[in-house]
């Protein structure tokens, strides 16, 4: 990988990071509101299903966390296993995809 | 205080080593060196450590002291002592040891090398100086930083490099940053792509163990911080 694409994750984490800083204070806010007075299953997907924007908002989470976790594993596995290079990297963007599969799948069945 | 007696730890040998102990004689402003000194002088002529200078500016004296990377000719006996009265030098972490307190520093300043620390301007020796007034802004982030003795306490304070042997580590990114803000300098790009990525300033976890402790009290840390923005910025504008 060179160093191009290596400043590029740099930025996409740091950028993924700023988009979850907020998108989990969203996220942890509205569950706690949301429950105060006690919310059945069947209630919560009664609001998520068919709203475009629950939809977005958490497409967008799911996105950030592909994008953030598996650079900052990157590191991880660099640095303490000294796992690094190509192999390493595929490693990753299968994790990466992983994450986005079942991130999705997760959105969509609240959606659909 | 001069009958009292310090006991003195010193690593012997090579990286399988040990430590070996010593008593010297305790002094008023004694310094770490001093110690040293006087161990390689009165008791083990076979002791092997190096200085020059003696007064903080050569940058060679630099050893691992209590467990912290200092140099040794500026820290005192009294600031560095154990609370039961003992000192311990060893030679520099994260760096291959030679013998005893001697480390091989080329691997550090291979790396300056690397980040393509050396100046290179566009102006002759038959041409006027180019002027750069003191109020200029790049001109001060250099000051801040250029001070740089060479010392390598960063380098083996530094956990980044003992994780990642390639990480060019804060003394050479330092040197680096100093040349990307000359106005002078010609190399900028080839600069920045020598300091980005994996082996460079973006491997920095900013923990600031560099900062915390240059001698000179620069901030690499800071510096790093600059060359991550540049670098950023290089790839937007399509130049990296």
């Amino acid at each position: 990988m060179n160093v191009k694409a290596q400043t590029g994750l740099w930025i996409a984490q740091r950028a993924s990071a700023a988009v979850l800083a907020l998108c989990v204070a969203v996220h942890l806010a509205t569950m706690v509101y949301a429950i105060r007075g006690g919310l059945s299953a069947a209630e919560i997907l009664s609001r998520t299903r068919g709203s475009a924007g629950w939809l977005a908002f958490y497409s967008v989470f799911v996105l950030a966390v592909t994008l953030h976790a598996p650079i900052g594993l990157r590191s991880v596995l660099n640095e303490w296993l000294g796992w690094r290079g190509t192999l390493c990297d595929i490693f990753l963007c299968a994790l990466a995809m992983l994450l986005a599969g079942l991130g999705m799948r997760a959105v969509l069945g609240v959606f659909l | 205080m001069g009958t009292d007696k310090l006991k003195v730890s010193v690593w012997r040998g090579g990286e399988g080593g040990a430590f070996q102990e010593f008593d010297v004689p305790r002094h008023p402003s004694q310094t770490v060196l001093d110690a040293v000194t006087y161990i390689q002088r009165a008791l083990d002529p076979t002791l092997a450590y190096r200085f020059a200078c003696r007064v903080g500016m050569c940058g060679s004296c630099a050893m691992t002291v209590n467990g912290v990377a200092r140099w040794t000719c500026r820290t005192h006996v009294d600031e560095a002592i154990s609370g039961k009265g003992e000192i311990s030098i060893a030679p520099l972490r994260n760096l291959p040891v030679i013998r005893d307190l001697v480390t091989d520093m080329r691997q550090f300043f291979d790396k300056w090398a690397r980040a393509k620390g050396r100046f290179e301007g566009k102006r002759t020796r038959s041409d006027e100086f180019e002027t750069i007034v003191p109020e200029n802004e790049n001109r001060k982030q250099i000051d801040a930083a250029i001070e740089c003795i060479g010392c390598a306490v960063c380098y083996s304070a530094c956990d980044v490099v003992s994780w990642n042997p390639d990480y060019l580590g804060p003394a050479a990114l330092n040197r680096a940053w100093t040349l990307i803000k000359d106005e002078r300098d010609t190399r900028t790009v080839e600069r920045l792509r020598a300091v980005a990525g994996d082996a460079g300033c973006h491997s920095c976890h900013t923990h600031m163990s560099c900062t915390e402790h240059c001698p000179k009290q620069i901030s690499p840390t800071a510096g790093i911080a600059g060359l991550k923005r540049e670098v950023s910025l290089a790839l937007f504008r399509g130049v990296l």
